[in-house]
């Protein structure tokens, strides 16, 4: 899998900074969840953090907001990258600290 | 799905190919390849998947099934779990493995190694977190680093998708249905 490590990386560039109809501020803050005001955040918190709880509603309420289906698709990758990204992260730190600490090296 | 783009926002020719897989399978396509299919110049994270789940690996295909299918439990995604288990179960050719694992790892007849990586990632994407001992006791199972950095390459993959799954509320097809994808999924990977 000597190719995950480039794939992710322009998987993220991608939904960051590729051609998109949401500016990339409010991508930016649905991929790190932070920053963002109701009812995206709403919509937002539940994809990165517990996504079963989407409901028709909380979609309805960030169209109803102004957003267009095509934004909304946006934000909702970028947040699900987001958080994805995050976990893989620390998980590749406690990888490494593991290896460091592991008997016998 | 919960976006009408993703039902019938496709570009004419996207159509067109739908249209024949349509009538090759026999079966109506299923919300993860409309997904796929949508913008893949924005999402298309059709090769990072294929790249976990299919590249060069100590872990069997069937392992890294099971490995999608259970990570797709601790994220409650209904559509994952059903189609990454019937894919598992139809390369390992034994349904009540990967019954018993989804039902209860720790009694589960599966390699130990396997068992640890599973625990590992059952808590990662339950905790979104975890601790060095937690890893080192994967080490100490016989799993290699690369092993757990092959596991953690189908965690990245299938965070991203069961999100996606549940926050467009992808539809269950039929168990047929599902079985004709898991031959597809076998056959040709995720690009």
């Amino acid at each position: 899998m000597s190719e995950i490590a480039r794939l992710h990386r322009e998987l993220v560039a991608r939904v960051l900074e590729g051609d998109g109809k949401a500016a990339p501020e409010l991508r930016r803050a649905a991929f790190e969840n932070a920053g963002l005001v109701e009812p995206i955040q709403t919509l937002i918190e539940k994809v990165a953090r517990h996504s079963y709880k989407v409901t028709d509603e909380d979609v309805a309420a960030v169209r109803a907001a102004g957003l267009s289906e095509d934004q909304i698709f946006e934000i909702v990758v970028c947040a699900a990258v987001g958080q994805a990204s995050r976990q893989y992260a620390s998980a590749l730190a406690a990888l490494a600290s593991a290896v460091k600490r592991r008997p016998g090296q | 799905m919960r976006l009408e783009i993703l039902d019938r926002g496709h570009r004419l020719h996207t159509k067109a190919i739908m249209a024949l897989i349509r009538v090759f399978s026999g079966h109506p396509v299923v919300d993860a390849v409309k997904l796929a299919f949508y913008r893949p110049t924005f999402y298309g994270g059709g090769p990072l998947t294929h790249e976990a789940m299919r590249g060069q690996s100590d872990w069997s295909v069937g392992d890294r099934e099971l490995m999608a299918a259970y990570v797709s439990k601790a994220n409650e995604c209904p559509f994952c779990v059903s189609a990454h288990s019937a894919t598992a179960t139809m390369w390992h050719a034994d349904e009540a493995k990967v019954v018993a694992t989804l039902a209860d790892l720790e009694t589960a007849p599966i390699e130990e190694p396997l068992r640890a990586t599973l625990r590992m990632l059952d808590k990662l994407t339950r905790e979104s977190n975890i601790a060095v001992d937690d890893i080192l006791a994967v080490l100490a199972s016989s799993v290699s680093v690369e092993q757990i950095k092959d596991a953690l390459a189908v965690l990245l993959a299938f965070n991203i998708t069961d999100r996606l799954a549940n926050a467009f509320d992808f539809n269950i097809p039929s168990p047929e249905a599902m079985n004709a994808g898991a031959r597809f999924l076998l056959k040709r990977g995720y690009r």
